[in-house]
Protein backbone atom coordinates (compact mmCIF):
# COMPACT_ATOMS: atom_id res chain seq x y z
CA UNK A 1 0.00 0.00 0.00
CA UNK A 2 1.13 3.49 -0.84
CA UNK A 3 0.87 6.57 1.36
CA UNK A 4 -0.98 8.50 -1.27
CA UNK A 5 -3.19 7.66 -4.25
CA UNK A 6 -4.83 9.70 -6.95
CA UNK A 7 -8.14 8.03 -6.21
CA UNK A 8 -9.52 5.91 -3.36
CA UNK A 9 -12.73 4.06 -4.20
CA UNK A 10 -14.77 2.97 -1.18
CA UNK A 11 -16.80 -0.12 -2.02
CA UNK A 12 -16.13 -2.87 -4.57
CA UNK A 13 -19.58 -3.34 -6.09
CA UNK A 14 -20.24 -2.68 -9.79
CA UNK A 15 -20.07 1.13 -9.38
CA UNK A 16 -16.81 1.09 -7.45
CA UNK A 17 -15.04 -1.51 -9.55
CA UNK A 18 -15.88 0.22 -12.84
CA UNK A 19 -14.75 3.58 -11.44
CA UNK A 20 -11.50 2.02 -10.26
CA UNK A 21 -10.92 0.20 -13.54
CA UNK A 22 -11.62 3.30 -15.65
CA UNK A 23 -9.34 5.53 -13.59
CA UNK A 24 -6.58 2.90 -13.48
CA UNK A 25 -6.71 2.42 -17.25
CA UNK A 26 -6.19 6.18 -17.52
CA UNK A 27 -2.89 5.76 -15.68
CA UNK A 28 -4.03 6.91 -12.26
CA UNK A 29 -2.92 5.42 -8.93
CA UNK A 30 -6.09 3.83 -7.62
CA UNK A 31 -6.95 2.03 -4.39
CA UNK A 32 -10.21 0.06 -4.27
CA UNK A 33 -11.31 -0.93 -0.76
CA UNK A 34 -14.06 -3.33 0.29
CA UNK A 35 -15.17 -3.62 3.90
CA UNK A 36 -16.21 -7.23 3.56
CA UNK A 37 -13.88 -10.18 3.50
CA UNK A 38 -15.42 -11.37 0.25
CA UNK A 39 -16.26 -9.16 -2.70
CA UNK A 40 -19.81 -9.83 -3.88
CA UNK A 41 -21.02 -11.55 -0.74
CA UNK A 42 -23.53 -11.39 0.87
CA UNK A 43 -25.71 -10.60 -2.15
CA UNK A 44 -28.41 -7.95 -1.77
CA UNK A 45 -29.85 -8.07 -5.24
CA UNK A 46 -32.40 -9.81 -7.48
CA UNK A 47 -29.61 -10.12 -10.06
CA UNK A 48 -31.65 -9.29 -13.17
CA UNK A 49 -29.88 -7.22 -15.81
CA UNK A 50 -30.40 -6.24 -19.47
CA UNK A 51 -27.97 -7.74 -21.96
CA UNK A 52 -27.57 -4.52 -23.81
CA UNK A 53 -26.64 -2.49 -20.73
CA UNK A 54 -24.21 -5.10 -19.52
CA UNK A 55 -22.35 -5.49 -22.80
CA UNK A 56 -21.33 -1.82 -22.74
CA UNK A 57 -19.03 -2.71 -19.85
CA UNK A 58 -18.06 -6.36 -19.93
CA UNK A 59 -18.24 -9.36 -22.24
CA UNK A 60 -20.85 -11.81 -20.91
CA UNK A 61 -19.13 -14.79 -19.31
CA UNK A 62 -20.87 -18.09 -18.46
CA UNK A 63 -19.03 -18.11 -15.13
CA UNK A 64 -21.32 -15.38 -13.81
CA UNK A 65 -24.44 -15.78 -15.92
CA UNK A 66 -26.85 -17.98 -13.99
CA UNK A 67 -29.61 -17.89 -16.60
CA UNK A 68 -30.69 -16.20 -19.77
CA UNK A 69 -34.31 -15.05 -19.93
CA UNK A 70 -36.55 -14.72 -22.97
CA UNK A 71 -38.19 -11.54 -21.79
CA UNK A 72 -40.41 -10.17 -19.04
CA UNK A 73 -43.96 -10.88 -17.97
CA UNK A 74 -45.84 -8.38 -15.88
CA UNK A 75 -48.75 -9.89 -13.98
CA UNK A 76 -51.63 -7.63 -13.01
CA UNK A 77 -53.32 -8.30 -9.66
CA UNK A 78 -56.02 -10.40 -11.39
CA UNK A 79 -53.36 -12.47 -13.18
CA UNK A 80 -53.59 -10.77 -16.59
CA UNK A 81 -50.23 -11.24 -18.24
CA UNK A 82 -48.32 -8.64 -20.27
CA UNK A 83 -45.33 -9.93 -22.17
CA UNK A 84 -42.49 -7.50 -22.79
CA UNK A 85 -38.90 -7.11 -23.87
CA UNK A 86 -38.55 -10.40 -25.70
CA UNK A 87 -35.27 -10.47 -27.46
CA UNK A 88 -35.74 -9.09 -30.91
CA UNK A 89 -32.61 -8.12 -32.81
CA UNK A 90 -32.02 -5.38 -30.26
CA UNK A 91 -30.90 -7.68 -27.44
CA UNK A 92 -33.32 -6.20 -24.95
CA UNK A 93 -33.84 -9.40 -22.99
CA UNK A 94 -31.66 -10.14 -20.07
CA UNK A 95 -29.64 -12.32 -17.81
CA UNK A 96 -29.92 -13.36 -14.23
CA UNK A 97 -26.43 -12.91 -12.83
CA UNK A 98 -24.49 -14.74 -10.16
CA UNK A 99 -23.47 -11.58 -8.33
CA UNK A 100 -20.96 -13.33 -6.08
CA UNK A 101 -18.94 -14.26 -9.16
CA UNK A 102 -19.82 -11.18 -11.22
CA UNK A 103 -18.71 -8.63 -8.62
CA UNK A 104 -15.45 -10.43 -8.13
CA UNK A 105 -14.86 -10.53 -11.90
CA UNK A 106 -15.37 -6.74 -12.06
CA UNK A 107 -13.01 -6.15 -9.15
CA UNK A 108 -10.49 -8.41 -10.85
CA UNK A 109 -10.75 -6.30 -14.00
CA UNK A 110 -10.00 -3.22 -11.90
CA UNK A 111 -7.04 -5.03 -10.38
CA UNK A 112 -5.73 -6.12 -13.78
CA UNK A 113 -6.08 -2.53 -14.99
CA UNK A 114 -3.65 -1.53 -12.26
CA UNK A 115 -5.80 -0.68 -9.25
CA UNK A 116 -4.76 -1.93 -5.83
CA UNK A 117 -7.49 -3.81 -3.99
CA UNK A 118 -7.90 -4.24 -0.24
CA UNK A 119 -10.63 -6.38 1.31
CA UNK A 120 -11.81 -6.39 4.94
CA UNK A 121 -10.91 -2.71 4.86
CA UNK A 122 -13.55 -0.24 5.99
CA UNK A 123 -13.52 3.53 5.60
CA UNK A 124 -14.23 5.08 8.99
CA UNK A 125 -14.01 8.76 8.07
CA UNK A 126 -12.54 11.37 5.74
CA UNK A 127 -9.20 13.10 6.18
CA UNK A 128 -9.27 16.86 5.77
CA UNK A 129 -6.71 19.59 5.53
CA UNK A 130 -8.09 23.13 5.81
CA UNK A 131 -11.51 21.72 5.03
CA UNK A 132 -10.27 20.03 1.88
CA UNK A 133 -10.76 16.25 1.62
CA UNK A 134 -7.33 14.61 1.49
CA UNK A 135 -8.12 10.92 1.93
CA UNK A 136 -9.71 8.50 4.33
CA UNK A 137 -9.29 6.80 7.64
CA UNK A 138 -9.49 3.09 7.04
CA UNK A 139 -9.66 0.11 9.36
CA UNK A 140 -8.02 -3.16 8.41
CA UNK A 141 -7.91 -6.06 10.87
CA UNK A 142 -8.77 -3.77 13.75
CA UNK A 143 -6.06 -1.20 13.02
CA UNK A 144 -6.93 2.27 11.72
CA UNK A 145 -4.63 4.02 9.31
CA UNK A 146 -4.65 7.17 7.22
CA UNK A 147 -4.60 6.79 3.45
CA UNK A 148 -4.25 9.93 1.38
CA UNK A 149 -5.82 10.65 -2.00
CA UNK A 150 -6.81 13.59 -4.19
CA UNK A 151 -10.26 12.12 -4.85
CA UNK A 152 -12.44 9.86 -2.71
CA UNK A 153 -15.20 7.93 -4.46
CA UNK A 154 -18.17 6.87 -2.36
CA UNK A 155 -19.37 3.62 -3.92
CA UNK A 156 -20.50 2.36 -0.54
CA UNK A 157 -24.00 1.33 -1.39
CA UNK A 158 -27.38 1.89 0.23
CA UNK A 159 -25.68 2.31 3.63
CA UNK A 160 -23.30 4.96 2.25
CA UNK A 161 -21.43 7.00 4.83
CA UNK A 162 -18.91 8.69 2.53
CA UNK A 163 -21.47 11.18 1.22
CA UNK A 164 -22.65 12.10 4.71
CA UNK A 165 -19.07 12.60 5.90
CA UNK A 166 -18.56 14.88 2.91
CA UNK A 167 -21.57 17.00 3.82
CA UNK A 168 -24.00 15.45 1.31
CA UNK A 169 -27.33 14.41 2.77
CA UNK A 170 -28.01 10.96 1.32
CA UNK A 171 -30.48 9.83 3.98
CA UNK A 172 -33.54 8.16 2.49
CA UNK A 173 -37.06 8.74 3.74
CA UNK A 174 -39.28 5.66 4.18
CA UNK A 175 -41.05 6.45 0.88
CA UNK A 176 -37.64 6.62 -0.84
CA UNK A 177 -36.60 3.03 -0.18
CA UNK A 178 -37.93 -0.38 -1.13
CA UNK A 179 -37.36 -2.83 1.69
CA UNK A 180 -36.86 -6.25 0.22
CA UNK A 181 -36.53 -9.94 0.93
CA UNK A 182 -35.69 -12.76 -1.43
CA UNK A 183 -35.23 -16.50 -1.37
CA UNK A 184 -33.19 -18.48 -3.82
CA UNK A 185 -35.57 -21.40 -4.25
CA UNK A 186 -35.23 -24.77 -5.91
CA UNK A 187 -37.57 -27.64 -6.82
CA UNK A 188 -39.71 -25.25 -8.89
CA UNK A 189 -40.21 -24.54 -12.58
CA UNK A 190 -38.56 -21.15 -13.07
CA UNK A 191 -40.08 -20.60 -16.53
CA UNK A 192 -38.28 -18.73 -19.29
CA UNK A 193 -39.34 -15.19 -18.41
CA UNK A 194 -38.59 -12.80 -15.59
CA UNK A 195 -41.95 -12.36 -13.88
CA UNK A 196 -43.16 -9.27 -12.05
CA UNK A 197 -46.29 -9.56 -9.87
CA UNK A 198 -48.14 -6.34 -9.14
CA UNK A 199 -50.71 -5.84 -6.43
CA UNK A 200 -51.42 -5.01 -2.81
CA UNK A 201 -51.52 -8.67 -1.74
CA UNK A 202 -48.01 -9.35 -3.02
CA UNK A 203 -46.06 -6.20 -2.28
CA UNK A 204 -47.71 -2.88 -1.33
CA UNK A 205 -45.94 -0.04 -3.13
CA UNK A 206 -43.60 -2.41 -4.91
CA UNK A 207 -43.71 -5.72 -6.70
CA UNK A 208 -42.85 -9.37 -6.32
CA UNK A 209 -40.42 -10.98 -8.73
CA UNK A 210 -39.54 -14.44 -9.94
CA UNK A 211 -36.25 -14.40 -11.85
CA UNK A 212 -35.11 -17.72 -13.37
CA UNK A 213 -31.71 -18.68 -12.04
CA UNK A 214 -31.00 -21.90 -13.87
CA UNK A 215 -32.49 -25.37 -13.84
CA UNK A 216 -35.25 -25.70 -11.21
CA UNK A 217 -34.13 -22.54 -9.41
CA UNK A 218 -35.22 -18.92 -9.24
CA UNK A 219 -34.77 -15.76 -7.21
CA UNK A 220 -38.19 -15.16 -5.66
CA UNK A 221 -38.39 -11.89 -3.82
CA UNK A 222 -40.32 -8.73 -3.23
CA UNK A 223 -39.83 -5.09 -2.45
CA UNK A 224 -42.23 -3.25 -0.20
CA UNK A 225 -42.22 0.54 -0.09
CA UNK A 226 -40.62 1.64 3.18
CA UNK A 227 -43.57 3.87 4.08
CA UNK A 228 -45.85 0.81 3.92
CA UNK A 229 -43.54 -1.33 6.03
CA UNK A 230 -43.81 -1.66 9.80
CA UNK A 231 -46.95 -3.56 10.64
CA UNK A 232 -46.11 -5.86 7.79
CA UNK A 233 -42.57 -6.96 6.90
CA UNK A 234 -41.03 -7.87 3.56
CA UNK A 235 -39.88 -11.22 4.93
CA UNK A 236 -43.38 -12.12 6.20
CA UNK A 237 -45.02 -11.26 2.88
CA UNK A 238 -42.46 -13.39 1.09
CA UNK A 239 -42.89 -16.36 3.44
CA UNK A 240 -46.65 -16.15 2.89
CA UNK A 241 -46.26 -16.04 -0.88
CA UNK A 242 -44.06 -19.12 -0.88
CA UNK A 243 -46.47 -20.97 1.41
CA UNK A 244 -49.54 -20.09 -0.69
CA UNK A 245 -48.22 -20.11 -4.25
CA UNK A 246 -45.03 -22.18 -4.26
CA UNK A 247 -45.48 -24.78 -1.51
CA UNK A 248 -43.08 -27.14 -3.28
CA UNK A 249 -40.24 -24.59 -3.20
CA UNK A 250 -37.14 -25.43 -1.21
CA UNK A 251 -35.23 -22.43 0.09
CA UNK A 252 -31.47 -22.46 -0.52
CA UNK A 253 -30.60 -18.89 0.41
CA UNK A 254 -32.09 -15.81 2.08
CA UNK A 255 -31.33 -12.31 0.84
CA UNK A 256 -32.49 -9.03 2.39
CA UNK A 257 -31.83 -5.46 1.39
CA UNK A 258 -32.93 -1.91 0.78
CA UNK A 259 -33.13 -0.34 -2.68
CA UNK A 260 -33.06 3.46 -3.07
CA UNK A 261 -36.07 4.64 -5.11
CA UNK A 262 -35.77 8.36 -4.39
CA UNK A 263 -34.94 9.46 -7.91
CA UNK A 264 -32.04 11.89 -8.43
CA UNK A 265 -30.77 13.46 -5.21
CA UNK A 266 -29.68 17.10 -5.11
CA UNK A 267 -25.96 16.65 -4.84
CA UNK A 268 -23.51 13.83 -5.55
CA UNK A 269 -20.18 15.68 -5.55
CA UNK A 270 -18.14 17.82 -3.20
CA UNK A 271 -14.56 19.07 -3.41
CA UNK A 272 -12.47 15.89 -3.84
CA UNK A 273 -15.50 13.62 -3.60
CA UNK A 274 -17.91 11.84 -5.94
CA UNK A 275 -20.71 9.38 -5.18
CA UNK A 276 -21.60 6.56 -7.58
CA UNK A 277 -24.21 3.80 -7.76
CA UNK A 278 -26.57 3.12 -4.86
CA UNK A 279 -24.55 5.56 -2.72
CA UNK A 280 -25.64 8.27 -5.19
CA UNK A 281 -29.19 6.83 -5.17
CA UNK A 282 -28.90 6.02 -8.89
CA UNK A 283 -31.05 2.87 -8.83
CA UNK A 284 -34.25 3.04 -10.86
CA UNK A 285 -37.28 4.10 -8.77
CA UNK A 286 -39.66 2.00 -10.87
CA UNK A 287 -37.79 -1.27 -11.40
CA UNK A 288 -35.28 -1.07 -8.56
CA UNK A 289 -32.60 -2.02 -11.08
CA UNK A 290 -29.25 -0.47 -10.24
CA UNK A 291 -26.40 -2.49 -11.73
CA UNK A 292 -26.23 -0.90 -15.19
CA UNK A 293 -26.75 2.63 -13.88
CA UNK A 294 -24.02 2.01 -11.32
CA UNK A 295 -21.62 0.83 -14.01
CA UNK A 296 -22.50 3.72 -16.32
CA UNK A 297 -21.97 6.21 -13.49
CA UNK A 298 -18.71 4.49 -12.52
CA UNK A 299 -17.40 4.91 -16.04
CA UNK A 300 -18.32 8.61 -16.04
CA UNK A 301 -16.77 9.19 -12.62
CA UNK A 302 -13.60 7.32 -13.58
CA UNK A 303 -13.21 9.46 -16.68
CA UNK A 304 -13.69 12.64 -14.69
CA UNK A 305 -10.98 11.45 -12.25
CA UNK A 306 -8.60 11.29 -15.22
CA UNK A 307 -9.57 14.78 -16.32
CA UNK A 308 -9.16 16.15 -12.80
CA UNK A 309 -5.68 14.66 -12.57
CA UNK A 310 -4.73 16.24 -15.92
CA UNK A 311 -5.92 19.61 -14.71
CA UNK A 312 -4.57 19.16 -11.21
CA UNK A 313 -7.90 20.42 -9.92
CA UNK A 314 -10.09 18.19 -7.76
CA UNK A 315 -12.66 20.75 -6.75
CA UNK A 316 -16.34 20.71 -7.70
CA UNK A 317 -15.38 22.94 -10.61
CA UNK A 318 -13.85 19.93 -12.35
CA UNK A 319 -15.97 17.19 -10.77
CA UNK A 320 -19.13 18.96 -11.90
CA UNK A 321 -18.61 17.35 -15.29
CA UNK A 322 -19.54 14.03 -13.66
CA UNK A 323 -22.61 15.48 -11.99
CA UNK A 324 -23.81 17.13 -15.22
CA UNK A 325 -23.18 14.04 -17.30
CA UNK A 326 -25.00 11.54 -15.09
CA UNK A 327 -27.95 13.86 -14.59
CA UNK A 328 -28.35 14.35 -18.35
CA UNK A 329 -28.42 10.58 -18.92
CA UNK A 330 -29.15 8.35 -15.91
CA UNK A 331 -30.83 11.20 -14.03
CA UNK A 332 -33.30 11.88 -16.79
CA UNK A 333 -34.40 8.25 -16.80
CA UNK A 334 -34.61 8.20 -13.00
CA UNK A 335 -36.94 11.22 -13.03
CA UNK A 336 -39.21 9.58 -15.59
CA UNK A 337 -39.31 6.34 -13.63
CA UNK A 338 -40.02 8.27 -10.44
CA UNK A 339 -43.03 9.97 -12.04
CA UNK A 340 -44.37 6.61 -13.19
CA UNK A 341 -43.72 5.04 -9.78
CA UNK A 342 -45.52 7.87 -7.99
CA UNK A 343 -48.46 7.44 -10.36
CA UNK A 344 -48.61 3.67 -9.85
CA UNK A 345 -48.62 4.18 -6.09
CA UNK A 346 -51.96 5.97 -6.39
CA UNK A 347 -53.63 3.24 -8.41
CA UNK A 348 -55.87 0.60 -6.92
CA UNK A 349 -55.50 -3.05 -7.88
CA UNK A 350 -58.67 -2.65 -9.95
CA UNK A 351 -57.10 0.21 -11.94
CA UNK A 352 -53.93 -1.83 -12.48
CA UNK A 353 -56.13 -4.59 -13.88
CA UNK A 354 -57.80 -2.08 -16.20
CA UNK A 355 -54.40 -0.95 -17.48
CA UNK A 356 -53.44 -4.55 -18.20
CA UNK A 357 -56.76 -5.24 -19.95
CA UNK A 358 -56.31 -2.17 -22.16
CA UNK A 359 -53.31 -3.85 -23.81
CA UNK A 360 -55.41 -6.79 -25.05
CA UNK A 361 -54.84 -7.30 -28.76
CA UNK A 362 -51.59 -5.29 -28.77
CA UNK A 363 -48.38 -7.22 -29.19
CA UNK A 364 -46.00 -5.72 -26.65
CA UNK A 365 -43.78 -8.78 -26.52
CA UNK A 366 -40.88 -7.18 -28.38
CA UNK A 367 -41.17 -3.80 -26.69
CA UNK A 368 -39.17 -2.62 -23.71
CA UNK A 369 -41.04 -0.86 -20.89
CA UNK A 370 -40.31 2.69 -22.16
CA UNK A 371 -42.22 1.84 -25.36
CA UNK A 372 -45.15 0.22 -23.57
CA UNK A 373 -45.75 3.14 -21.22
CA UNK A 374 -46.82 5.64 -23.94
CA UNK A 375 -49.28 3.06 -25.30
CA UNK A 376 -50.72 2.60 -21.83
CA UNK A 377 -51.06 6.35 -21.53
CA UNK A 378 -52.88 6.69 -24.85
CA UNK A 379 -55.30 3.92 -23.91
CA UNK A 380 -55.90 5.16 -20.37
CA UNK A 381 -55.55 8.96 -20.36
CA UNK A 382 -57.90 9.38 -17.41
CA UNK A 383 -56.15 6.97 -15.07
CA UNK A 384 -52.69 8.16 -16.11
CA UNK A 385 -53.44 11.87 -16.59
CA UNK A 386 -50.58 12.99 -14.36
CA UNK A 387 -48.09 11.40 -16.72
CA UNK A 388 -49.21 13.34 -19.77
CA UNK A 389 -46.14 15.55 -19.84
CA UNK A 390 -43.94 12.48 -20.17
CA UNK A 391 -45.63 11.05 -23.21
CA UNK A 392 -47.02 13.84 -25.37
CA UNK B 1 -31.98 6.94 23.31
CA UNK B 2 -31.05 4.09 21.07
CA UNK B 3 -32.27 1.10 19.11
CA UNK B 4 -31.64 -2.52 19.94
CA UNK B 5 -30.62 -4.75 17.08
CA UNK B 6 -31.52 -8.41 17.35
CA UNK B 7 -28.39 -9.95 15.91
CA UNK B 8 -30.08 -13.32 15.60
CA UNK B 9 -32.62 -11.81 13.18
CA UNK B 10 -30.58 -9.12 11.40
CA UNK B 11 -29.61 -9.91 7.80
CA UNK B 12 -26.97 -7.11 7.85
CA UNK B 13 -28.33 -5.52 4.67
CA UNK B 14 -27.74 -1.90 5.71
CA UNK B 15 -31.19 -0.60 4.75
CA UNK B 16 -31.55 0.90 8.27
CA UNK B 17 -28.26 2.78 7.82
CA UNK B 18 -29.55 4.32 4.58
CA UNK B 19 -32.70 5.74 6.21
CA UNK B 20 -31.21 6.98 9.48
CA UNK B 21 -31.74 10.76 9.37
CA UNK B 22 -28.84 11.51 11.72
CA UNK B 23 -26.27 8.93 10.58
CA UNK B 24 -26.29 7.11 13.90
CA UNK B 25 -26.06 3.65 12.38
CA UNK B 26 -23.28 1.82 10.64
CA UNK B 27 -23.05 -1.59 9.02
CA UNK B 28 -19.76 -3.21 9.97
CA UNK B 29 -19.35 -6.48 8.04
CA UNK B 30 -22.11 -8.55 9.67
CA UNK B 31 -23.50 -6.33 12.40
CA UNK B 32 -25.08 -2.92 12.96
CA UNK B 33 -23.47 -0.40 15.31
CA UNK B 34 -25.50 2.40 16.90
CA UNK B 35 -23.79 5.55 18.16
CA UNK B 36 -24.99 8.06 20.75
CA UNK B 37 -26.54 10.44 18.21
CA UNK B 38 -29.57 8.13 17.85
CA UNK B 39 -32.80 10.03 18.51
CA UNK B 40 -35.02 6.92 18.75
CA UNK B 41 -37.06 8.23 15.80
CA UNK B 42 -37.84 4.66 14.73
CA UNK B 43 -37.47 5.02 10.95
CA UNK B 44 -34.94 2.17 10.91
CA UNK B 45 -37.25 -0.12 12.85
CA UNK B 46 -40.10 0.68 10.47
CA UNK B 47 -38.29 -0.20 7.28
CA UNK B 48 -36.23 -3.21 8.44
CA UNK B 49 -37.18 -6.06 6.09
CA UNK B 50 -37.01 -8.62 8.89
CA UNK B 51 -38.02 -6.54 11.93
CA UNK B 52 -34.69 -6.86 13.70
CA UNK B 53 -34.67 -3.39 15.29
CA UNK B 54 -36.54 -2.26 18.39
CA UNK B 55 -36.57 1.37 19.52
CA UNK B 56 -35.54 2.09 23.10
CA UNK B 57 -36.93 5.40 24.38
Amino acid sequence: MKNKYDVIVVGAGPAGSITAKTAALGGLDVLLIEKRQEIGDPVRCAEGVSKEGLKKHIQPDPRWIAAEVKGSKILAPDGTEIKMSEEASSGKAGYTLERKVFDRALAQQAAMAGAEVMVKTRATGLLRNNGKITGINAMYMGETQEIKADIVIGADGVESKVGRWGGIDTSLKPQDIETGAQFLVSNIDPGEYSRFYMGEKYAPGGYLWVFPKGKNTANVGLGLLGSKSGNVRAITLLENFIKNYMPEAKILEMVVGGVPVSGPIKQTIADGLMLVGDAARQSDPLTGGGIINAMDAGKMAGEVCIRAKEKGDYSVKTLKEYEDKWRATIGKELSKSLAVKNMLLKLTDEQLNQLAHSLKGIDTSKMPLPLVLPILFKKNPKILWELRTLFV
Amino acid sequence: MTVNVNRYKCGYCGACVGVCPVGALELVETWIEVDNTCTSCGVCAKICPVGALVVVK
